[in-house]
């Protein structure tokens, strides 16, 4: 009698033991672990592509095919974007209405501060983009906001990624639960298939970088907007941030979200953040 | 025989589906269900272009008084906005298999 209370005592242990194994498992799958994420993120892609410098993962398909690099290093010569770039440093030194310049909304009067954006603003509870402070900017100064997908931003960014190339990308994320949970939802954008053709942005920039979807050669997630605005030769013209997310939906037959929605801006959060310590490079040329 | 063959054919006729025109009415139903799951989808931020596309050739048909385009552009309208409901119930889930761990 007392044997069989013994066994079954155990019995009972040994069940209570894995189920409090499998409950903290749950947790850990659970529990939003940036750093890990980044990890695994930029482990990924080193690995899959084990003979592409790290630092050139942000020249998008350049880094995935030697023909195309070659072609690209002889077209920077005489970059296409340097129109915007020329137009972004007099847009940035031109005064406002009121005589203030985009100088004056941002740390370090604006130069060399790309590789900081987007950030997570604890007052305001979301992320913040470096087009949304710019517009935020000129609505402050009294001017009518940029269109999101329209040259003129594309030229201001164009500008200050300019100040900040070489820079590693260094984006913060505080300790603060609601910018867990918008990384994390950026993460979830960035995983989830959408549109008629059912596709994820991973589903390109994860499962296919340096394979051809039809006449383009994709790019690798890892580092993609670290290169961005980007001059594009198939827009015949500049392309912001917010400009390459609406595409990318469309493409997939998705109806795209306005420019600058909480899950664009968290996206770029997510895939910023995992680009951590890579240079920026925009902006960017790409076919 | 003869009478028999009559009750054959009346039956038949009876039993087989309806080859008329659509009109109006048919198409208001179709597309109020087509435009219900289409908003139901675009709530769920998972719209998909194809789906405001044939609702707006269900409506031109409309319009131009062709109802049976109409109805069958809003069916198709319907069953892709079904789709994309689907879609973003299952990837609710699903996007989870892709991450990189």
């Amino acid at each position: 009698m007392k044997q069989r209370a013994t066994i079954l005592l155990g019995s009972a242990f040994v069940a209570l033991a894995a189920l409090a194994f499998a409950a903290t498992r749950v947790v850990a799958a659970d529990k939003v672990d940036p750093v890990a994420d980044a990890k695994a993120f930029q482990n990924f892609f080193f690995q899959k592509f084990p003979d592409v410098k790290h630092e050139d993962f942000v020249n998008g398909p350049y880094s995935m095919n030697e023909d195309m690099k070659r072609q690209w290093q002889e077209k920077e010569e005489f970059p296409p974007y340097e129109f915007a770039l020329d137009a972004g440093k007099e847009m940035f030194s031109t005064p406002f209405k009121n005589g203030k310049t985009y100088a004056d909304c941002f740390p370090n009067g604006g130069i060399g501060i790309r590789q900081n954006y987007p950030y997570f603003d604890t007052k305001e509870g979301k992320v913040i983009t470096l087009e949304l402070a710019l517009s935020r900017c000129r609505e402050a100064n009294g001017e009518a906001p940029y269109s999101y997908v329209k040259d003129e931003m594309a030229s201001l960014t164009a500008y200050m990624a300019y100040t900040s190339r070489g820079k590693p990308m260094d984006i913060k994320i505080p300790d603060d639960p609601r910018a867990l949970a918008a990384f994390e939802n950026g993460k979830r954008y960035f995983y989830t298939r959408r549109g008629q053709m059912n596709f994820s942005c991973a589903s390109c920039h994860v499962q296919s970088p340096g394979e051809r979807i039809r006449a383009e050669t994709l790019a690798p997630a890892l580092g993609i907007l670290n290169a961005m605005p980007i001059y594009r030769s198939e827009w015949s013209g500049m392309g912001t941030t917010s400009r390459r997310f609406v595409t990318c939906n469309s493409q997939t037959r998705a109806v795209p979200l306005e420019p600058q929605s909480d899950e664009y801006r968290d996206v770029e959060y997510f895939l910023s953040y995992v680009a951590n310590g890579l240079p920026i490079s925009g902006p960017g040329a790409r076919p | 025989m003869k009478r028999s063959l009559a009750l054959a054919m009346l039956l038949a006729l009876s039993l087989a589906p309806s080859a008329r025109a659509a009109d109006e009415a048919d198409y208001k139903a179709a597309y109020a269900a087509a435009e219900a799951a289409s908003k139901e989808a675009a709530g769920l931020r998972n719209q998909w272009t194809v789906t405001v596309s044939a609702l707006a050739a269900a409506k031109k048909a409309a319009d131009g008084g062709d109802f049976d385009r109409a109805v069958a552009a809003a069916k198709e309208a319907e069953a892709l906005a079904q789709a994309s409901l689907f879609q973003a119930k299952t990837e609710k889930e699903a996007w989870k298999a892709m991450e990189i761990r």
